[in-house]
């Protein structure tokens, strides 16, 4: 009988010894038993790798120029074949997914940031909801792609003078892809902090006589973060499509920065002859896209709640 | 429902706006042109009413929408209305069509995989939705150009523009050079409209009202496609009519690619012209569909839920 009970306090000891467990290492072991999702994490780890080493690695430097052995197929110097003016495009595609993935992963920071202050005004200041919800009803009737390719035609020139021609068309594609995608994050903030606002955890922080803004900041914000994560995930597979859209009507990124979107641009009139020229930068894109949107369905199978 | 028509003249000031501030003068064709002496353009400028301040010149610009008056291309000088009638009905074809296809191939594979959750068809559709979701559709268009178009030659690759339809060879033909422009975009389409119907359907589902109807003897058949698929649908009307922006912005891509001459292309042609009347005006004209679109998702979804009424 006392032995059993010993054990018993042991075990109990042990499992009061281990380290709590939180909301992020739930979700994390959660985010583990999602094969799919686990899958697209690494090829996303592997591909944003190759691409900041991958550059320094290769031998070959995106624009060594040489015509003897222009629109050659994939070979073992090679990997992914030739252009018409006879550049490597394996290191082309390494040096475009950089710039790819950096305006994908800055578009959405600046679209979450506007889209959870915008959201968090909405939801907890009662007389800003109703003009603030009318603005992001307004933005979301924005024709969007229009628009991205008509700011981006006629305020490229000044910001290129004014920023130098790669700076200048980041800032650029970057500013105009996060402005025209805010809305969906301030809806979502604003549904949360409507939600939120009136627990009672926020009642007790009101009634010790929190400001605002910090009970804004620190008890319903960080509630609103897992629902936000899933959707910033989405949005850099879709700041990465609306990137290469861009660079493929050739209102991206100057021809001497390869970007995917812009390899398919120039490879589009070979397309009868070099089939492989199209086909690499374009499997990148998918191929990253996928592994995010696979990313963010495992995030939102780990941080809902309800696990349906 | 009124919210539309300030909605629209918001935009238009948006759009105007961007075009007036930016930094690119509207004659610079023009002013490349060195035989064009600076009075001549200094005539110009008074001609088209450039030397007025931009707000007087929007109010001009919006008057004279209101009457049908869209001003004249720079680079063809032919009247914008007319270019965009020409072209209006091959995008809204394209696009028309490739939603027709994504509602009648994306609800019933929806349904399918809800009903059969975690079966083999549940699982080949949601990878071919996620591919969907993920491949561009620049991408999606030269790959079949690529099979279809160059490998085995089954579909001419370039959209020509003069096929008349007047006998079957012609109308073989027009649906040939149709097939993998309207592909592309119902691809996107139908992976869309399957995530959604299966995600509303696998919300219904559970519910006590399908319960009722399955203890009540209703067979399975009816009780999915009477009961839990017309209430999966409400919401579904609403997201497929939202979704237009994006099927729009496919569809300048997609008409980039295969020379398809509807707005898109208009757009795009215009914009490396610097043909700003002719930009100006399909964007506008796209906002207007987009709040078209919105406006008939919400009377579409009062009519379907009686338990919402608009005031």
């Amino acid at each position: 009988m006392a032995t059993t009970q010993v054990r018993l306090t042991a075990a109990a000891q042990a499992n009061a010894l281990r380290a709590p467990r939180s909301l992020w290492t739930d979700a994390w072991h959660q985010f583990t038993r999602h094969k799919l999702a686990m899958a697209g994490l690494s090829v996303l780890s592997l591909l944003t790798l190759a691409t900041l080493v991958g550059p320094y690695l290769w031998p070959i430097r995106i624009d060594t120029l040489d015509y003897t052995i222009a629109l050659q197929g994939p070979s073992a110097d090679h990997p992914f074949g030739t252009d018409d003016l006879g550049r490597d495009i394996f290191a082309r595609a390494l040096w475009g997914g950089r710039v790819s993935i950096a305006v994908g992963l800055t578009a959405v920071l600046i679209a979450i940031t506007l889209g959870t202050f915008i959201g968090a005004l909405a939801g907890y200041f009662g007389k800003l909801d109703n003009p603030l919800m009318r603005l992001t009803d307004l933005f979301l009737s924005l024709p969007i792609l229009p628009l991205l390719l008509i700011t981006i035609y006629l305020f490229r020139d000044t910001l290129r003078a004014a920023f130098g021609p790669e700076v200048g068309i980041f800032i650029m594609i970057v500013t105009v892809i996060g402005v025209l995608q805010w809305m969906p994050v301030a809806r979502l903030v604003r549904a949360q902090f409507l939600s939120l606002k009136q627990k009672e955890f926020v009642e007790a922080a009101r009634a010790i006589g929190d400001p605002d803004l910090a009970i804004i900041w620190r008890h319903i914000l960080p509630n609103t973060l897992s629902p936000v994560l899933v959707s910033a995930t989405i949005g850099v597979g879709g700041a990465i499509l609306t990137e290469s859209t861009l660079s493929f009507l050739g209102l991206g990124f100057p021809p001497d920065v390869p970007t995917w979107g812009r390899l398919l641009y120039d490879a589009q009139n070979f397309i009868e002859i070099a089939t492989y020229w199209v086909f690499f930068p374009g499997f990148l894109i998918f191929l990253t896209v996928l592994s995010i949107n696979y990313i963010g369905d495992g995030l939102r199978d780990a941080l809902d709640p309800r696990k349906t | 429902m009124l919210i539309a028509i300030p909605t629209l003249i918001v935009i238009s000031f948006v759009i105007y706006a961007i075009l007036a501030l930016a930094p690119i003068d509207p004659l610079s064709q023009f002013g490349a042109d060195p035989r064009v002496p600076a009075e001549v353009r200094e005539r110009i400028r008074e001609a088209l009413g450039l030397n007025q301040p931009w707000p007087i010149r929007y109010v001009k610009w919006m008057t004279a929408m209101f009457r049908g008056d869209f001003g004249v291309s720079f680079m063809s000088h032919s009247s914008v209305g007319d270019l965009i009638a020409q072209r209006l009905p091959n995008t809204l074809a394209v696009v028309g069509i490739a939603y027709v296809v994504g509602v009648l191939m994306g609800i019933p594979v929806g349904m399918i995989s809800a009903v059969k959750r975690y079966s083999l068809f549940d699982h080949a559709a949601t990878t071919f939705a996620f591919i969907g979701f993920s491949v561009p559709t620049f991408f999606t268009g030269l790959l079949l150009i690529i099979v279809f178009g160059i490998k085995l030659r089954w579909f001419p690759f370039i959209y020509s523009s003069t096929t008349q339809v007047h006998d079957l060879d012609s109308l073989v033909f027009q649906i040939k050079q149709s097939i993998m422009p309207i592909s592309v975009l119902a691809l996107a389409n139908v992976a869309t409209i399957a995530r959604y119907v299966r995600s509303e359907m696998l919300e219904h589902l559970p519910l006590d009202y399908v319960r009722t109807a399955r203890s009540k003897g209703v067979v399975e058949s009816l009780v999915v496609l009477r009961h839990v698929l017309r209430n999966s649908l409400i919401p579904v009307v609403t997201l497929v009519a939202l979704g237009f922006p994006t099927i729009f912005g496919g569809a300048i891509v997609t008409e980039g690619i295969f020379r398809v001459p509807g707005i898109g292309e208009l757009l795009v042609t215009s914009i490396s012209n610097g043909d700003i009347p002719v930009v100006a005006t399909v964007v506008f004209i796209s906002a207007i569909l987009v709040v078209l679109f919105n406006l008939f998702a919400d009377v579409l979804y009062a009519v379907l839920d009686p338990r919402i009424r608009y005031s």
